[in-house]
């Protein structure tokens, strides 16, 4: 098929040696499980289950709060410790609400419940399955699949886009899934595209993995019309937007979701994800995770246990060598940094690198741009990361936005070239943060503003309301007076004394 | 070491600053050996001059700013600026003349404006500028290639020359300096001669171009080409200023030969290899996007040609350089490419 080749890019040494030609080891349950309640892009999960509770494989321990939330599930059969903050996986280094299982050792599963037809099915059904069984996105940024899974009323998706591209250093957890469990994958892009009523599916898998190639292509068949599309080695092909337009030629719009263009892109592992939480019943509890790095003694994939601490995964890959510089969750261009090696194996991670110095290269300070314009080579959005940086530096988060900060991915191929080692992307990040609390407290005052105008109208309503009633009020006590003068008689102590309790 | 860095990517790709001007430094040496051969030791001279005088000007206005000198001093970044203009200022140039324009060069065109990357004119071409209105005679004195000379100055000459003026016995400095190609071509097709006249006639036309010059800018093509193959610099500034030199002298010509230079002459004469690769490209001062590249490289271009044949200097690549500086915030504005996922250019 016709490819299209997307703007920029950078050719990046692939390290994915050793881990990937390493004996793929199947998941060890460990010492115990961390389960944030957060895991996912979207609203923190809330636990339904107490301390000293039994649980088994595969249990929703905590549930979906809100629209944009999937339950999380316990990894093995085992009580439940504590429900309390522990040390999660996030750039900020902070702890979160967590469930602790202690495994009993048993690993027995709860009841299972498959689909045995899932063409039968409703696709609100079937999304509400997707969601049941907690499945995000696999591929790094987790999004709440299910979400994924429904177009909309308005829109109409004709291409499910299988991203296993994998285009980022040292990361090979794709392609070891797709050497070894492509049926899975190939049953859950079934499910996905019956869900969306897509007509065909098309994977992209960059062409530095021959094995993965090749196994896809064995696991399909023309039945839904699904085709393997070997893309180039190009940093970031996996991207959605890029992966999309490589595999399609349509661009995903600026403020729109590729299903406005009929496109709906999901990574690998999060259809196998779909197909096990359809066809076997089975919520996601586990994930492959490739554990690399200078830093590790013997570095390999591994299917994890959701929840297991990393300090574990480590010892289990023989453990750290000396002058690890940094570990980061995810590769060396969109990663952050763990601090605290307590924290779990999330549903996210898809790489723990234990960095050496060698890995990343010297350090390098930062000095003033000198304007050469490497950033807007490389940048796969088309941006001007260097006018980006000038308006970010400055504060002129208006010209930021206009010169399409929140069109940035955050790639990194833009701080990755440039001669001046500036932390662009982290720039970027900053002004995008700035631009939505500025949003957040626009919205604020403008709900202060407009209540406070309610409180105002509202009163002055009130003291015109009183203003009336006195005056209906000393109208009809003249009425009476002249009515008494008429006849006579005195005002009554009654109506006096109305009149000072209502003054 | 403290990491310095807490967000990815945490990759990066090489050396950086000094590396590329380094490469630039490289690429600039066989047009400066070609030079130092055709024109003297002189060249020699001024840019030891320039260079020292670019680093203690640096050095002292880094200290007075209460700025690090590293890393801003060894980034290269002045040696660069001094070589550009050593190798542009005439061999038979007094001392006080690089060190005088390199100062002002280094310090009020660079370090005033904020230090390297916040400078809006390129700093050499301020420099040269600057010497070349206020010191025409000294700036107009080249000497002879040596295919005509038939001797050319040794070092010590050179050295003595240029710190006391005084020359070798028995030679006096008509002897030894001569009017450069394109300084005798505008006077004489000023005067109405034809090419045929004059051009056959005087030494120093070579078969391209100005002798000896025509050299020196086919090694400083072969040092651009080189830098493009390296990517240090991009093909569109250096394309463009050579299409918008050409370009124009080729139509102007074709109207009447006789009493123009034609295209090939003005690509291999005076700096204009020197500028279209080495000048022009400075990233700090040229335009950022790709068309605005082509826009700015080919406004260099045509307004050399606009000098050079109506204006009042031999060459005029400093000031078409130093004018398509004062264009390049508009150029950026305007010619912002779209972004993925947008209709047009501002619109979402």
């Amino acid at each position: 098929m016709a490819l299209h080749r997307f703007h920029g890019g950078l050719h990046l040494d692939p390290r994915k040696e050793p881990a990937s030609a390493a004996l793929f080891e199947p998941a060890f349950i460990p010492s115990h499980l961390v389960l944030p309640l957060h895991q996912h892009i979207g609203a923190s999960a809330e636990p339904v289950v107490a301390t000293g509770q039994h649980v088994l494989k595969g249990e929703m321990v905590a549930r979906a709060a809100d629209y944009l939330c999937v339950p999380v599930h316990a990894p093995t059969s085992g009580v439940v410790r504590a429900i309390e903050d522990r040390p999660v996986p996030h750039a900020s280094g902070l702890a979160a609400p967590a469930i602790v299982i202690e495994p009993d050792g048993q690993d027995q599963w709860l009841d299972r419940a498959p689909v045995y037809d899932f063409k039968g099915m409703d696709s609100s059904e079937l999304r509400n399955r997707v969601r049941a069984a907690g499945v995000v996105g696999l591929g790094g940024a987790a999004f709440p699949s299910f979400i994924k899974l429904n177009p909309g009323p308005k829109r109409r998706v004709d291409i499910l886009v299988l991203n296993g591209a994998e285009c980022e250093p040292y990361i090979s957890c794709d392609d070891v899934l797709m050497r070894h469990r492509p049926a899975e994958i190939v049953a859950g892009a079934r499910v996905i595209m019956h869900a969306l009523g897509a007509q065909r599916c098309c994977i992209g898998i960059e062409d530095n993995k021959p094995g993965a190639i090749e196994a896809m292509r064995a696991a399909i068949d023309d039945h839904p019309p699904m085709e393997v599309a070997p893309v180039p080695t190009l940093y970031p092909a996996g991207g959605e937007k890029q992966i999309i337009y490589t595999l399609t030629g349509r661009e995903v719009p600026s403020n729109g979701l590729p299903a406005d263009i009929g496109v709906v892109c999901h990574n690998v592992a999060t259809a196998a994800a779909v197909h096990r939480a359809i066809d076997r019943g089975e919520p996601l509890i586990s994930r492959i995770v490739t554990v690399t790095g200078g830093g590790i003694a013997r570095p390999a994939n591994l299917e994890l246990l959701i929840g297991t601490p990393i300090r574990e995964v480590i010892d289990h890959c023989g453990g750290y060598r000396a002058g690890v510089k940094r570990l980061l969750m995810g590769g060396p261009m969109m990663g952050f940094e763990i601090h605290d090696d307590a924290s779990p194996v999330i549903k996210a991670t898809n790489c723990l690198l234990a960095a050496t110095q060698a890995d990343l290269g010297p350090d390098y300070a930062a000095v003033p741009c000198i304007r050469c314009g490497r950033c807007a080579e490389v940048c796969p959005a088309r941006l001007l990361p260097q006018q980006l940086y000038w308006h970010a530096r400055a504060g002129s988060l208006d010209a930021a936005q206009e010169y399409g900060i929140f069109d940035c991915i955050e790639c990194g191929c833009c701080a990755y070239a440039c001669p001046s080692h500036i932390p662009l992307v982290q720039y970027y990040r900053h002004a995008k943060h700035d631009i939505w609390a500025r949003e957040r407290e626009r919205r604020r005052a403008d709900l202060a503003r407009r209540r406070s105008e309610f409180r105002t109208d509202r009163l002055d309503r009130e003291e015109r309301e009183r203003q009336a009633r006195h005056a209906a009020r000393k109208a009809q006590l003249r009425d009476k007076e002249t009515a008494a003068t008429d006849d006579n008689t005195a005002p009554t102590q009654a109506g006096s004394g109305d009149d000072a309790a209502r003054g | 070491m403290p990491t310095l860095t807490t967000s990815s990517p945490f990759l990066s790709a090489g050396p950086g600053v000094p590396g590329i001007m380094r490469q630039v430094l490289a690429a600039l040496v066989p047009g400066a050996a070609v030079l130092v051969w055709q024109f003297g030791a002189g060249v020699l001279v001024n840019l030891a001059l320039c260079t020292v005088a670019a680093l203690a000007a640096e050095a002292a206005t880094l200290r007075a700013r209460g700025r690090p000198l590293t890393p801003f001093l060894t980034d290269g970044s002045a040696l660069v600026s001094a070589a550009l203009l050593g190798l542009a200022l005439p061999p038979l140039a007094p001392w006080w003349l690089p060190v005088l324009g390199t100062v002002f060069a280094i310090v009020v065109a660079k370090q005033l404006y904020g230090g390297i990357g916040y400078n809006p004119f390129n700093p050499a071409m301020a420099g040269y500028a600057m010497l070349l209105i206020a010191f025409p005679l000294e700036m107009s004195r080249w000497p002879a290639p040596v295919g005509i000379a038939g001797q050319s100055f040794g070092l010590l000459e050179a050295l003595r020359f240029s710190l006391t003026g005084g020359l070798p016995p028995g030679l006096d400095i008509d002897a030894v300096s001569m009017a450069t190609a394109l300084d005798l071509a505008r006077t004489e097709l000023a005067r109405g001669r034809t090419l045929q006249e004059f051009m056959g006639a005087a030494a120093v036309f070579g078969p391209i171009g100005g002798r000896g010059t025509e050299l020196v800018n086919g090694a400083f093509l072969a040092g651009g080409l080189w830098m493009l193959l390296r990517r240090t610099i991009t093909w569109q500034v250096p394309a463009a200023m050579l299409a918008g030199l050409a370009l124009p002298a080729a139509l102007i010509w074709a109207t009447d030969p006789q009493h123009h230079l034609g295209p090939l002459f003005h690509l291999f004469s005076g700096a204009t290899m020197l500028g279209a690769f080495f000048i022009a490209t400075d990233p700090v001062t040229a335009a950022t996007t790709p068309l605005g590249r082509l826009i700015y490289g080919a406004g260099c271009g045509v307004i050399t040609y606009a000098i050079r044949t109506w204006g009042g200097y031999p060459d005029g690549i400093a000031f078409a350089v130093l004018l398509m500086n004062m264009a390049v915030p508009t150029i950026d504005h305007f010619t912002r490419p779209r972004i993925f996922g947008r209709s047009g250019r501002r619109s979402p």
